[in-house]
């Protein structure tokens, strides 16, 4: 219907290579993003923009980072909610103890000091791998939380350890409102997409996919494990970071270690899973599916059968239906909501042709 | 392609999206005069038995008040629900979500009933123009309405309740001078919540000569073997219990139990001890301490009337199990309700507006000038159940006074009057200390209150 792939051939190496090979794809692409950066902030209600649509862009940013781990590099790893943590405490630290610093800059930063403490947990990659470098990674999770918890500092010597965001500022204006705060997180998060879709189609990504394919190989064809797997995990643990970061700045607007807890971290693995391992849509699917599934239930229950049944058991029913559906979703399409996405897609092309 | 698939496919497509569609309708116009409230519930988790008596408690009073006086000086009250799963990010979606509600309305007030949910609305209360009602927890330092206009604490905060029940300790001890070379175990969960009395603890240790140990227990807290083997070979003389959730309390008094500490010595949080924690510790409850800021009981003339109106006459209640009415939890919530409502009604009548609908600010000046004195209470009918207070411009915490009960296996046994802590002086200076700072780390300039 939109367009065909049939009979369309590249006559240069540059036009093949580009990152979005189809003036279509990058028009379409475009248009989202324009609707998303020019029409939503002035029309979307406050809930919509603060309540859905800066948690689900946070979100994504943070399954994008676990799915370059996951799904392009291979590492199972556990410990995104902590690297979060981690980039949170630390944009506070910049913000609060330097006062000077714009906005972008200690969110840079603190991706970087994330990205740090990524690489240090990824070491035991090098000697473990599948489900026990889970387990091994598991560790950065609690340590992190345990160690902002534990010292008073990070903390500013707070004594409930929950502490307020500050204002974000950029070039002296207060980017306060919901749909301020919005555009800053859909510019950030539409960087750093852009940057994770060149390096997953780079010589970067194709690293990693071939050390998730088979590392002895990988190993046997000059790759080096050691850099590719810690690139892979500062790379993933500066996303996690920098999404931490705008996810207790703009949604949360308090920064609290309780907040990131392990919880957090299998709804992150669960977004990836869900949304299709080794795919940079299925990190925004996925965390559109995860995050926002829940509160379409509550909504949908309490508008349409309102008080008519016990409101414990709509609660109660809700989660059952969530589960049920995650359960049919990994049975009849264990590559993800991308994949269907896709295939849909797909359809499409051939759409009034084909059934 | 067959055409009758076409429609068929291109049906369900228009069903969805009507349904969808149908979800987000604007809101109905006011027919009458309504005001609305927002329930944050959290009714599935650890948390349900107390997200489901308090947040139960607060429908059921709101809908009596509609049932009996036909709402307030006329105006019906009306809420929506949302589910926060005692967990911060939902409340936050919920909160924006209930800030208006079906009928267009603006919210008067929130209550997360729990720290974290607090703490991350809690920056957002003064633009919006809503009050945050903390019934007992939440952030102590919002005592001080000087910093935080739009926060109360109305039913006293954790500061006043450590002091109280060292309070209670050297009572049983037989005086303050009998506290020296004591030691006490503060065993909390490892968050702000479980950390939130410790300034205060710290400080009134240290002045009587008591020493403090304390022990954390990683969240959900179900896990507390090798904290209870510290605590015996610590031999505390006291242990105060700062847990979250059924199953932690619950586990708390079973390990107690376990290891020999006697449960006479255990003193529970307001939120650590519900006929839901007792329960399921069988015998090993038995004898356990909890502090009350609303006493159970169904003997209450509001709540044996709330009973006959909502479950014996009518089938309108909102508790699932109907036995729980006058629990811990549901008298809470009533509690909470009951202020809501009297602050609605000073705000009416001191904008001049009664029986018409009232604004977020209107609704704070309503809720600042509570006054609950105790023919008040009488009047409402829960004398006894909560103890009188009243606020005003600076002071934004209620009597900072609670009653000890003790579980004697079935029931709970009230054992004191209404008890604050050894020296409010000293309490409120922590709190405004703890303000002060909060204000000059954050550019807050403190409102004058003459």
């Amino acid at each position: 219907m939109y367009y065909t792939q049939a009979g369309r051939h590249f006559t240069s190496y540059s036009s093949d290579s580009r990152l979005i090979p189809f003036a279509e794809d990058r028009i379409l692409l475009a248009a989202i993003f324009a609707f998303g950066l020019f029409v939503l902030p002035f029309t979307a209600s406050d809930y919509w923009l603060s309540g859905i649509l800066i948690p689900w862009l946070c979100l994504s940013l943070v399954a994008l980072g676990q799915n370059i781990l996951m799904g392009y590099a291979g590492q199972l790893s556990l410990g995104s909610a902590g690297f979060m943590a981690a980039g949170a405490f630390a944009c506070y630290n910049f913000e609060l103890r330097l006062e000077w610093m714009p906005f972008p800059v200690s969110l840079l930063l603190s991706g970087l000091v994330a990205a740090a403490i990524g690489v240090l947990f990824g070491l035991p990659s090098l000697r473990v791998r599948g489900l026990y470098l889970a387990v091994a990674t598991l560790a950065s999770q609690f340590f992190i939380v345990w160690v902002i918890d534990k010292f008073g500092w990070f903390k500013n010597y707070d004594s409930s350890g929950i502490i307020t965001a500050q204002d974000i500022v950029i070039l002296g204006y207060e980017f306060t409102t919901p749909a301020e705060m919005y555009v800053v997180v859909l510019i950030i998060v539409a960087l750093l997409t852009w940057l994770a879709m060149n390096m997953a189609k780079g010589s970067i990504g194709r690293n990693w996919m071939a050390v998730r394919d088979m590392d002895v190989a990988a190993e046997a064809m000059g790759l080096s494990l050691l850099r590719t797997k810690l690139q892979a995990f500062a790379i993933s643990s500066f996303y996690c970071g920098v999404g931490g970061a705008l996810f207790a700045f703009t949604f949360l607007q308090s920064v609290e270690p309780v907040a990131f807890d392990i919880l957090l971290s299998f709804r992150i693995l669960f977004m990836v899973i869900i949304g299709g391992l080794g795919t940079i849509i299925g990190a925004y699917l996925g965390s559109g599916f995860i995050l926002l599934l829940p509160i379409f239930l509550n909504i949908f229950f309490h508008a349409v059968v309102g008080d008519a049944i016990d409101a414990t058991i709509i609660s109660a029913f809700e989660q059952v239906i969530f589960g049920v559906m995650m359960i049919l979703f990994m049975i009849y399409q264990p590559l993800g909501m991308a994949r269907i996405l896709e295939n849909t897609l797909e359809r499409l092309r051939a759409w009034p042709f084909r059934r | 392609m067959q055409v009758s698939t076409l429609t068929r496919r291109a049906a369900g497509g228009v069903a969805a999206f009507a349904t969808a569609a149908a979800m987000f309708a604007a809101a109905p116009a006011v027919a009458e005069e309504e005001q609305y409230f927002p329930v944050p519930s959290s009714r599935v988790g650890p948390f349900s038995a107390m997200g489901t008596g308090y947040y139960g408690g607060i429908i059921d009073f709101m809908n009596y008040t509609n049932i009996k006086h036909g709402g307030v000086n006329g105006v019906k009250l009306v809420w929506a629900e949302c589910e926060t799963e005692y967990n911060a990010a939902r409340t936050v979606e919920c909160y924006q979500r209930l800030l208006t509600g079906p009928n267009g309305q603006k919210m008067l007030v929130f209550d997360t009933l729990g720290t974290p949910g607090a703490y991350a609305v809690i920056n957002r209360m003064a633009e919006e123009e809503t009050v945050l009602a903390q019934y007992g927890y939440g952030r102590t330092d919002a005592a001080d309405g000087t910093v935080w206009p739009w926060v109360f604490n109305a039913a006293s905060h954790y500061w006043s309740q450590i002091g109280m029940k060292m309070q209670f300790m050297a009572d049983q001890e037989g005086g303050v001078e009998n506290m020296r070379g004591k030691k006490i175990v503060h065993l909390h969960i490892d968050s702000a919540y479980g950390r939130e009395p410790l300034p205060a603890m710290r400080q009134i240790s240290e002045d009587w000569g008591i020493e403090l140990v304390e022990i954390s227990i990683p969240p959900p807290g179900l896990e507390q073997q090798s904290q209870w083997l510290q605590i015996r070979r610590e031999r505390p003389d006291w242990v105060t219990f700062w847990g979250a959730g059924s199953g932690m309390n619950s586990t708390g008094m079973t390990n107690a139990a376990r290891m020999g500490f006697p449960r006479e010595r255990l003193v529970y949080v307001t939120f650590g001890g519900a006929e839901e924690d007792m329960v399921p510790a069988g015998d090993a409850a038995a004898g356990t301490f909890v502090v009350a800021n609303a006493v159970p009981g169904r003997d209450f003339p509001l709540i044996a009337d709330m009973y006959k109106t909502l479950y014996e006459d009518s089938d309108e209640g909102n508790m699932t199990n109907p036995d729980r009415v006058g629990q811990v939890y549901y008298n809470r919530g009533v509690g909470a309700a009951v202020m809501w409502i009297e602050a609605l009604k000073n705000a009416q009548e001191m904008s001049g507006k009664v029986g018409k609908a009232v604004t977020g600010a209107e609704f704070r000046d309503g809720y600042e000038a509570l006054d609950m004195t105790p023919a008040k209470l009488e009047e409402i009918g829960i004398s006894g159940m909560v103890a009188p207070f009243k606020l005003s411009c600076s002071k934004h915490d209620g009597a900072g006074k609670f009653r000890m009960m003790q579980w004697n296996g079935e029931k709970f046994d009230l054992v004191t009057d209404w008890m604050g802590p050894p020296d409010p002086t000293f309490i409120r200076g922590l709190v405004e200390s703890s303000a002060a700072k909060f204000a000059s780390e954050n550019g807050v300039t403190a409102k004058e209150c003459s």
